[in-house]
């Protein structure tokens, strides 16, 4: 029944590149391409530096220097907002149909503004009509609806501790129900206590419909077990297996995927025997161009014809991987990558 | 608890930061003792104490009340030569090796330079050859990394410079402070390898002191949970992780989210 729903989000071989002064670029989001559908929540999954957050700031449309914008398309509600001017995607797009949670809530607050007055500074762009009045009611019904304690309006945001902070930014930016919200590692700076707090209130946002899709993007990825519909894992700038999120995490294809998953530590008994993976290497360069798969330098199953040319993605069953021995590794009975 | 194993232990100390109404207990009366060879962790979230607990184990921090005893020998209020002599016996690794180094040095410097901490007799062409096999050790090329400065190397490889120099002064004591949360999970495990055969090959003590209960079951056989400043709960890390008895831990363990246990139900 999942196929029936409205896509929202419309990714179509999106490419944004840094451009550095001695006029290198970094491919850091090279040809991406996925739908989200309304009433998902969909993982993107990866190490630091593989592009996800870059991917998370091109999919708003507002590429700010040194990010740039190469090709490809960008669907949010059947409208592409590729080129659009800053101006109208400020006020027309981004917090009312397009949310971005950043990491660090520190930086996204005020310091020298109550949260109240924060909020009213930042509805005023959007809503210019509201008044204050109108606009405190709402976030005031807001953190009531979240079970946050509406007194935190009245206070600073260093009289807030961490995980709070985070939940105020939270339930800000979805004050406007956007249809598509991108937490970009939104507990990666919180304790464990915290952090299950902050992820329960994302959940609360979606059951209640508040916010219709979420992408989440984390390298924790027994985080994205207990939230996520599907997943995708990115490496050097490419997604390279997509698919639901049991398959994933549990019988995950691509050789990067499966060294991925095989890194997890959890609290449980039976990982203590557990061999770790122990990949050579490390990601490849992406101011050079690239050919072939860019994960064969650290493969194991690599052959020539891995780096004759580029890989697309294949579909297989429910999901898509970007290898072309995909059809032999599901072949084998065991995990393929060796362990430490 | 008193054992002729314990290579380290502390009696009731205390760190105290700040003074009056400002006063903040960092670290509460804490007596824990480490056996020879033991790899053991200290867990806590952020601001429990438990890297202020290691830097007094380290002599780093003066704490304000308590006794450290290493191998037998109160070392509370060693100074000068004394602290040097225990420092070539008890050594440690941060979180961010960026912050280790000496940014003006390269690698065959920093890791020369770990020789004067000893006082030997060797020969230029001997340090030399140990500096390599220090570097061999930890999986690096000592052609490939000696003349390169800390800004040129990876996060990991940074992190591997560190555990080579703790293979050349071949430490009783290891204290790891968040060795691997600055480095991707795929690089973590040869990193923990590493750390793991230098209690195998030179009888190491490791005490990790990490946030990650899931890294410090995989790697120790006890854990020490501490919580605002003191211990709440300690011994084996199988039956921690499996039947928890103080509040707190029970709490800890439900909040890490798991892959085979449902995580957000109540």
């Amino acid at each position: 029944m999942e196929e029936f729903r409205n896509i929202v989000l419309e990714v179509n071989n999106l490419k944004a590149y840094y451009k550095t002064r001695s006029g290198e670029r970094i491919r850091a989001v090279d040809d991406i391409s996925f739908n989200l559908r309304e009433g998902e929540i969909l993982g993107i999954a990866g190490e630091s530096g593989c592009g996800k957050s870059t991917l998370a700031m091109s999919m708003s449309g507002l590429f700010l220097s040194p990010l740039t914008y190469e090709s490809g398309a960008v669907f949010l509600d059947g409208e592409n907002i590729i080129g659009k001017k800053e101006e109208e995607l400020r006020k027309k797009i981004l917090g009312r149909k397009y949310s971005y949670i950043p990491q660090s809530a520190m930086n996204a607050l005020n310091p020298t503004l109550r949260i109240k007055n924060f909020v009213i500074d930042l509805l005023k762009e959007h809503h210019p009509h509201m008044s204050k009045k109108e606009v405190l009611d709402l976030t005031t019904e807001r953190f009531e609806s979240l079970s946050l304690p509406p007194r935190v309006i009245d206070l600073y945001p260093l009289e807030l501790s961490g995980g709070m902070k985070q939940r105020v930014v939270i339930a800000v930016s979805t004050l406007m129900n956007p249809k598509v919200v991108v937490a970009d590692e939104p507990t990666s700076a919180l304790d464990v206590t915290s952090q299950k707090i902050v992820i329960k209130l994302i959940k609360e946002l979606f059951d209640e419909g508040i916010v219709k899709s979420v992408i989440f993007i984390t390298h924790e990825l027994p985080i994205l077990r207990h939230v996520c519909g599907r997943i995708a894992v990115m490496y050097a700038g490419e997604f390279v297996e997509m698919g639901k999120t049991e398959d994933i995490i549990f019988s995950p294809v691509h050789p990067y995927s499966q060294a991925l998953m095989q890194s997890i530590l959890v609290p449980e008994i039976g990982i203590k025997g557990k061999k770790l993976p122990n990949l050579p290497g490390s990601p490849p360069d992406l101011r050079k161009p690239l050919r072939g798969c860019r994960f064969a330098d650290r493969c194991f199953l690599v052959t020539e014809d891995c780096r004759k040319e580029d890989i697309e993605m294949m579909k297989l069953g429910e999901r898509e991987v970007r290898c072309i021995r995909a059809n032999y590794i599901m072949a084998q009975k065991e995990k393929v990558v060796p362990h430490v | 608890m008193c054992s002729d194993d314990a290579i380290v232990r502390t009696e009731n100390l205390t760190k105290i930061f700040g003074s009056g109404k400002k006063a903040t207990k960092a670290v509460d009366d804490v007596s824990i003792s480490i056996n020879r060879k033991e790899i053991v962790s200290l867990v806590g979230q952020s601001g429990s104490g438990k890297t202020t607990l290691a830097r007094m184990i380290l002599r780093l921090l003066n704490p304000t009340a308590g006794k450290i005893i290493f191998e037998g020998r109160d070392i509370t209020n060693i100074e000068g030569k004394e602290k040097k002599a225990y420092w070539r016996k008890a050594q440690a690794i941060f979180q961010d090796p960026y912050a280790s180094f000496n940014i003006f040095s390269p690698v065959k410097k920093v890791l020369l330079d770990t020789f004067k901490l000893f006082e030997n007799k060797f020969t230029k062409k001997e340090k030399w050859d140990m500096v390599c096999e220090s570097l061999e050790a930890v999986n690096l090329r000592p052609d490939e990394v000696a003349d390169k400065f800390p800004f040129e190397l990876s996060g990991g490889q940074r992190q591997r410079i560190m555990i080579a120099r703790t293979h050349l002064i071949k430490p009783e004591l290891l204290i790891a402070d968040e060795p691997t949360s600055m480095i991707d999970a795929n690089l973590r495990s040869g990193i923990l390898e590493l750390l793991l055969d230098l209690r195998d090959t030179e009888g190491t003590t490791i005490m990790f002191v990490t946030h990650d209960l899931g890294l410090a079951y995989y790697v120790s056989e006890r854990l020490l949970i501490m919580h605002e400043g003191k211990i709440v709960e300690e011994g084996e890390a199988d039956k921690i992780i499996s039947e928890p008895e103080h509040p707190y831990t029970r709490q800890l363990i439900a909040d890490v989210p798991k892959l085979s246990e449902e995580w957000l139900l109540e």
